[in-house]
């Protein structure tokens, strides 16, 4: 899960509910995380979605379909997953919908590079169900690392279809939709995976037994094998599935008996079945890969020169940081160019709206209300907030492509260990510059519950998209140098915001959320040319549609509720006066004021429209003649009686606040819990107040 | 075969599994990403503190943090050809 618009919180958790018309076929796209998964998806779909290099991307499912020969085909693209029979949230969704969905085909996507791993699922899936077929992807990639794969030596060896793909280049497309096209309804049966003589044994009888009651077409022998795995979790999601206890049948639940008397006898635990049954699958990968694959044993030493020297001592944090810096240079001065056009731009476009209200003789009042309100946030937000979001993503897309996002957890793994997290957060943090709320649902990719709500309680200490254009926009006016010096403070208020993490995260290991780290598994994928023309393109064109879709929803109306309050009197003064000296004594013990404080609050259903809402409620309260460029910026904020303290309280006050609405009704999703929700809104609002009332002390 | 743990593999050097000594969702993790008895697991480097370590497991590359590594027992470490 990435940058762009799927993981903005706009859909970043579609599910799967599949309700495709009639006579339409359903195919799920599966395999490991980090194959090229997505990258097939989009390709066969057409439909933007963005697809990064990192394991376990897919936070959840998308759908998507495409027309081959005149027939429409639904795509069903899960969450990548090692296995079927492994824990994490994440890749039970995935498993459910394969095992159960009643998918029509199951496309496997395969990493060539490394075929014998990928089988694993292949086989596992092959176990379960005929209607499978293979598609060999990066094959572009293996022949450059000499890997030769040979798919028609893998088709006959596996017996389902399996074809070769670059998805990337586009390659194979359109041999793996003729593949789905032309698989039989019941193909022939595929390899069969052997287990031990004693466990096979065992399960004849029980397959035999469930054979009589399951629904026709269910893979009896599968399930007799999960039986006596004693495999609960997707026991309990069959039951559902069904939608009766099989087990409770008489002579099934007789059969299961005699099947592990007969297993006991023979001297197999259940912890030794298991073992037994992936070393199983693990000898018959190897079997097929060595009729179909032809490599060097051996890392790629090219990759790892790449990864011995940015791992090094010193080399890493100082990479990690330069990265940001010049992450945040770019965008900073491409920013400032991008906004003096659209604001000349906004303005020539406010002026035209503002004469057809005049000329169609708009009373005064709604004129007024319409340009003075709803517009102008709308300029605002659009001008200010767009241009550093669409300089920004792309450059981050870019670094996620090229695959150092993973090296970056796999160095931060340390610290996060001692604070009795998972290193796999700093992956969760990274989704989070796009948007909190699809960090939240990202932290799925962490299988430690405990560890997850730590990555879920922490994850808004790292300002999304709607946030970090405000810091740009304060330090372009109180920043003591040019881009340069503002690049390196951002980067400060980045590695602050990491702290902020760190430190929280130890203190809820400590007291609510007790507990030591567990364990770790982090796939490095290699590192990969980035596409860049695709990557600017896609990441600009979602960014500046979702950017204006919100503005429009929630910055309108939020125009429309400050301008409203500008302009009602109650007592002596308006609305918003009464408002903001209501909370204006909280504001100053925080080093702000009760306007700041107000937009702060008006800004819970989108961070976006904080700093206009605050530019509007200052311009309010007087006449303002221009709204463009850091210069009126400047104006307004120093004319309100801002100081560079009060930037630096806002900016701390923005980086430690509550979440935004989005981020907080996924986090609610996400744990099902009030009280974790309730949390999620208080740490990093406690952790705000604290330093602000602490800069505010310190510096009087 | 000496028999000793994956945390004393250097970088440069690969092992053949012998066992695992993991429990529980752990286990069945590292079975599924190939480390099963018999497979041969690469050294390749360590993150700057020297935890965890990013080894080569069938064709793939994955990070294991130290406290797991010492609960696979290895044999035959050997250098690189």
């Amino acid at each position: 899960m990435g940058l762009t618009a799927l993981s903005t919180g706009r859909g970043h958790d579609g599910g799967l509910a599949l309700r495709p018309d009639a006579g339409q076929k359903v195919i799920a796209l599966a395999g490991n995380p980090n194959v090229g998964k997505s990258t097939v998806f989009n390709a066969l779909t057409g439909l933007r979605r963005h697809t990064g290099n990192w394991s376990g991307k897919t936070v959840s499912g998308a759908l998507g379909s495409y027309v081959y020969r005149g027939k429409t085909y639904t795509l069903a693209d899960i969450p990548g997953a090692y296995s079927l029979f492994t824990m994490s949230a994440e890749e039970e969704a995935a498993r459910d919908f394969l095992c159960f969905g009643g998918p029509d085909a199951v496309v496997v996507v395969c990493d060539a590079t490394c075929l014998e791993r990928n089988l694993d699922l292949v086989l596992q899936l092959t176990e379960l169900t005929p209607r499978v077929i293979v598609a060999v992807n990066l094959m572009d990639e293996a022949a450059r690392k000499a890997i030769a794969v040979d798919v028609d030596a893998l088709s006959r060896a596996l017996g389902v279809p399996a074809v070769a793909l670059a998805a990337t280049e586009g390659r194979g497309l359109a041999d793996l939709q003729e593949a789905i096209r032309t698989l039989p309804a019941s193909p022939p049966p595929p390899r069969r995976v052997l287990y031990p003589a004693a466990v096979e044994q065992a399960a004849a009888p029980l397959a035999a037994a469930l054979a009589a009651v399951l629904p026709s077409g269910q893979n009896a022998r599968w399930l007799a094998l999960r039986m006596l795995e004693e495999n609960e979790s997707l026991l309990a999601a069959a039951r559902k599935a069904f939608g009766f206890d099989f087990a409770a049948d008489a002579r099934v639940a007789a059969a299961l008996a005699a099947a592990r008397r007969r297993l006991a006898d023979a001297g197999y635990t259940v912890a030794a079945l298991r073992d037994a049954s992936v070393a199983a699958l693990y000898a018959a990968a190897e079997d097929v890969c060595r009729h179909a694959v032809r490599q060097r044993p051996g890392p790629d030493r090219a990759q790892l020169k790449a990864d011995r020297f940015l791992t090094r001592r010193g080399v890493s944090a100082l990479t990690m940081l330069s990265l940001l810096a010049v992450v945040f240079f770019i965008t900073i001065k491409g920013a400032n160019v991008l906004s003096d056009g659209l604001f000349a731009l906004l303005a020539a476009v406010g002026d035209v709206f503002s004469r057809l209200l005049t000329l169609i003789g708009a009373p005064p009042r709604l004129h007024e209300l319409l340009i003075g309100g709803v517009w102008r946030v709308l300029a605002w937000v659009v001008s200010v907030m767009l241009p550093p979001m669409a300089v920004f993503f792309p450059l981050f897309t870019l670094l996620e492509d090229l695959g150092y996002l993973p090296r970056a957890a796999f160095c931060l793994d340390d610290p996060f260990r001692r604070c009795g997290a998972c290193g796999k957060q700093a992956l969760t943090m990274c989704m989070g510059f796009g948007c909190n709320a699809a960090g939240v649902t990202g932290c799925r990719i962490i299988d430690s519950p405990r560890e997850r709500l730590i990555a879920v309680l922490t994850n808004s200490f790292v300002p999304c998209n709607g946030r970090f254009p405000l810091f740009i926009a304060l330090l372009a006016v109180f920043s003591p140098g040019g881009t340069f010096v503002s690049a390196l403070a951002l980067t400060g208020v980045i590695l602050l915001g990491a702290l902020l993490t760190f430190g929280v995260s130890w203190l809820l290991s400590k007291t609510l959320l007790r507990g030591e780290a567990s364990s770790l598994t982090l796939e490095l994928p290699p590192f990969r040319r980035p596409q860049i023309g695709k990557v600017i393109v896609r990441s600009l064109l979602d960014r500046t549609v979702f950017v204006l879709g919100r503005a429009v929803t929630a910055a309108a109306p939020a125009g429309l509720i400050i301008w409203l309050a500008a302009n009602v009197s109650v007592g002596g003064g308006t609305l918003l006066s009464a408002v903001t000296a209501a909370l204006d004594p909280v504001g100053r013990l925080l080093g702000m004021d009760g306007v700041i404080l107000a937009a702060f609050l008006l800004g819970i259903p989108a961070n976006e429209i904080v700093l206009p809402l605050m530019l509007m409620a200052y311009a309010a309260s007087g006449s303002l003649e221009t709204v463009a460029g850091t210069a009126a910026l400047r104006a307004i904020l120093l004319r309100s009686g801002w100081t560079l303290r009060t930037a630096v309280c806002v900016m701390l006050f923005s980086l430690a606040h509550w979440p935004c609405a989005t981020t907080l009704m996924t986090v609610k999703k996400e744990t099902g819990s009030v009280k974790w929700t309730l949390a999620a809104f208080l740490i990093p609002t406690a952790a705000g107040a604290a330093l602000c009332a602490l800069v505010a002390f310190l510096w009087p | 075969m000496v028999s000793n743990d994956l945390l004393s593999v250097p970088a440069g050097c690969g092992a053949e599994v012998l066992a695992l000594h993991v429990d529980g969702a752990m286990r069945r993790r590292l079975l599924d990403l190939g480390v099963t008895p018999g497979a041969r697991v690469d050294c390749l480097f360590a993150a700057p503190s020297g935890d965890p370590v990013a080894y080569l497991i069938r064709g793939a590359v994955v990070a294991l943090r130290n406290a797991d590594a010492a609960r696979i027992s290895v044999g035959g470490a050997a250098p690189w050809a």
